[in-house]
């Protein structure tokens, strides 16, 4: 298929400097009292601009630590993180905030948005954090809300929305600074199934328009959407390969019955 | 994020819990109503006690005859017969750091204006007692040094006396019968008060001190001499003036008791001072301490506001929030917590300070001191025991706290 080779292309192209992520013979212990965890042993893995790679592995294969760690939300025990070029693990806690901030947009498992608190308002708090006008943070959460469909429900709380559009707006709060990756931590794991592709078809069109999403996942039916997946097993990477025939999500749905509530 | 955004999100937060907040609050609004109104009374009594010794005159002192020991038995002050009028001439002669004297002699008497009579104490004295004592005239004026040398029946009576026995009519110039002798009245002296001892300084009758010597009590020695000093700084020299002066009139060798005592109203001024102080500082600390307990009250639903908020903060720090931000936000709803509460809480002072000086009829003096007091401490109260919830928040491990149910 003509995307898996433009991916292909991108990823061989992408030098050095030009992956949006590059992570060299990464680490990570937890020193658990007397026990010693080895979550991650030597990781090196480059993601270029506008890739979508879905991360798999069974629980306690190390890919939750990675997510953290290309999350910023951790740093490495050793090795490197180079994130549009910047070396993570070298940063303190208020620097890392920053980058969390205006590089990295999070979306859950379980959406994670504020409760009594309105979609809009929700999508509207990492700019509060950016130090840039009221005026330009309402403007970017509208823009945001608008393009995951939400136009309608800005002013709903998140009890009055479904699963999927609760999810659709934390996508919306996760783009809302522009960040250079999204980072989806099983998004879809709270969601019936047909809900599940719906928020795929919405990755893979934000994916189109050029936004790198890393998404991890246990479910080889969620990973197909992606254009790469990525294996971990005890802490290391076993299989990196494109995907093949990958669906587009908008086909898929036609095929599938409409769930009733 | 600007002050305005924290503050929205504070108040926010706030209102989620309308009832835990109030609750809260509630610590607060008590514990600074009860220091403004408690500052408010203790205030009112400080500045009630300086009104007092104002009103003794200034810079006075009191020389009184001593006390004497009959076989073991004290006959109380004024039991000597030693203090006489040649010592207050001595006294204006030769201690400089006096400015006047005057001399004191008492008797009670019955007194009789038509069908009323009162009982009431008759000081004798000199008419520069009224400059000592400072005491002013609503009616009429002194009696004269004229009357004073040619032991004149004439006199000036208290507030107290002129209720008692005139009423509504005019007591200038009518004539009272004091234990059967007839006085005309030629003033009446402006209200006093209470003094600080406790007695009604308007339950008095003045007359020159010769017509009670001779006419009423047969007395040829004095009770008292009151003395003003040129200064307040100058009243200590003139205690030790008086004092060296009368013992060696009085021929009290060294070593030997004196019979007089000198009492420098100064002394008593601070003293009283001192005391309503001191009453004012202990009434502002116990209601302190419901202030303090109010911030724990704080503190603690702060930290289980943390607790249950866990996610929140995790979410937040997640999305880009610093250590700062976290910390300033828990630290500015803490703040706004105790200041809301301080708000009520002055309002509520303020009024109960009111009611006391309505209903119970004491003085009341509400002063902005402490009304800026209370409303800094409150906030000073936020940030101390929001301090401690908001750094815990702040430290939180964004990957626990996401992870927290």
């Amino acid at each position: 298929m003509a995307t898996i080779t433009q991916a292909e292309i991108e990823k061989n192209r992408s030098g050095v400097g030009d992956a949006v992520i590059r992570v060299v013979d990464v680490h990570k212990y937890y020193d658990l009292g007397e026990t010693r965890v080895h979550a991650l042993r030597g990781v090196s893995v480059e993601i270029g601009r506008g890739e979508f790679v879905a991360i798999m592995g069974a629980s306690g294969s190390g890919k939750s630590t990675f997510m953290n760690l290309l999350g910023c939300l951790d740093r490495p025990t050793s090795g490197e993180y180079f994130l549009e070029g910047t070396e993570i693990s070298r940063l303190d806690k208020r620097q890392l905030a920053a980058i969390r901030n205006r590089k990295i947009g999070f979306v859950f498992q379980g959406f994670n948005l504020l409760s009594r608190t309105t979609a809009l308002e929700n999508v509207e708090l990492p700019t509060l954090y950016a130090h840039i006008t009221r005026q330009e943070g309402l403007k970017r959460a509208n823009d945001a809300l608008d393009l995951v469909g939400l136009g309608e429900r800005k002013l709903h709380y998140p009890s009055q929305l479904s699963g999927g559009q609760q999810q659709r707006v934390a996508i919306a709060r996760a783009l809302v600074n522009r960040p250079a990756i999204l980072l989806a931590d099983e998004p879809t794991g709270n969601l019936d199934s047909r809900t599940s592709v719906e928020i795929m078809d919405v990755f893979q069109r934000l994916n189109d328009q050029g936004l790198t999403i890393v998404l991890v996942t246990h479910e080889s039916d969620i990973a197909r959407f992606a254009r790469r997946t990525i294996q971990f097993r005890d802490g290391k990477i076993r299989h990196d390969d494109p995907v093949a025939e990958r669906p587009a999500a908008s086909e898929v749905l036609k095929n599938m019955p409409k769930v009733e509530d | 994020m600007n002050l305005t955004q924290i503050l929205r999100i504070a108040m926010r937060a706030l209102a989620r819990n309308k009832l835990r907040s109030a609750l809260t609050m509630l610590g607060i609004i008590i514990g600074v109503a009860a220091v403004i109104a408690m500052v408010s009374v203790g205030q009112g009594a400080q500045q009630q006690a300086q009104q007092q010794i104002a009103a003794m005159g200034s810079n006075v002192l009191f020389v009184g005859a001593g006390t004497v020991s009959r076989g073991g038995m004290s006959m109380g002050w004024g039991a000597t017969k030693s203090l006489v009028y040649d010592d207050v001439t001595a006294i204006l002669r030769e201690c400089p750091a006096i400015k006047a004297a005057a001399p004191g002699t008492i008797v009670t008497a019955q007194v009789v204006f038509g069908n009323d009579n009162w009982s009431t104490r008759v000081t004798g004295t000199e008419p520069q007692f009224f400059d000592i004592k400072v005491w002013t005239f609503q009616e009429g004026g002194p009696f004269t040094q004229a009357d004073v040398d040619a032991s004149n029946n004439v006199a000036v009576i208290g507030e107290t006396v002129r209720k008692n026995l005139f009423g509504a009519t005019d007591p200038l110039g009518q004539t009272i019968r004091v234990n059967n002798l007839p006085f005309k009245v030629v003033g009446v002296l402006d209200l006093k008060g209470t003094s600080p001892m406790g007695d009604d300084q308007d339950d008095t009758i003045i007359a020159p001190v010769t017509t009670v010597q001779k006419k009423m009590n047969g007395q040829t020695w004095l009770r008292w001499i009151m003395v003003s000093a040129i200064s307040r700084e100058a009243s200590y020299a003139a205690q030790q003036q008086i004092t060296g002066l009368l013992r060696d009139r009085h021929r009290i060798r060294a070593g030997q008791d004196d019979d007089f005592f000198v009492r420098n109203l100064a002394d008593f001024a601070q003293l009283a001072d001192q005391q309503s102080h001191l009453f004012t500082v202990l009434l502002a600390s116990i209601a302190s301490i419901s202030l303090v307990v109010g911030g724990i009250g704080i503190m603690n639903i702060m930290l289980v506001s943390v607790t249950e908020r866990t996610r929140e903060i995790g979410i937040r720090m997640a999305i880009g929030a610093t250590e700062g931000d976290v910390q300033q936000q828990f630290l500015i709803e803490a703040i706004v917590l105790s200041l809301i509460g301080g708000a009520i809480g002055i309002a509520l002072g303020l009024g109960a300070s009111s009611t006391i000086a309505n209903t119970l009829g004491w003085p009341v003096l509400v002063s902005t001191k402490a009304i800026v007091v209370a409303a800094v401490f409150s906030a000073a109260i936020g940030i101390f025991f929001g301090f401690y919830p908001a750094r815990k928040a702040a430290r939180l491990d964004p990957i626990e706290a996401l992870r927290y149910e």
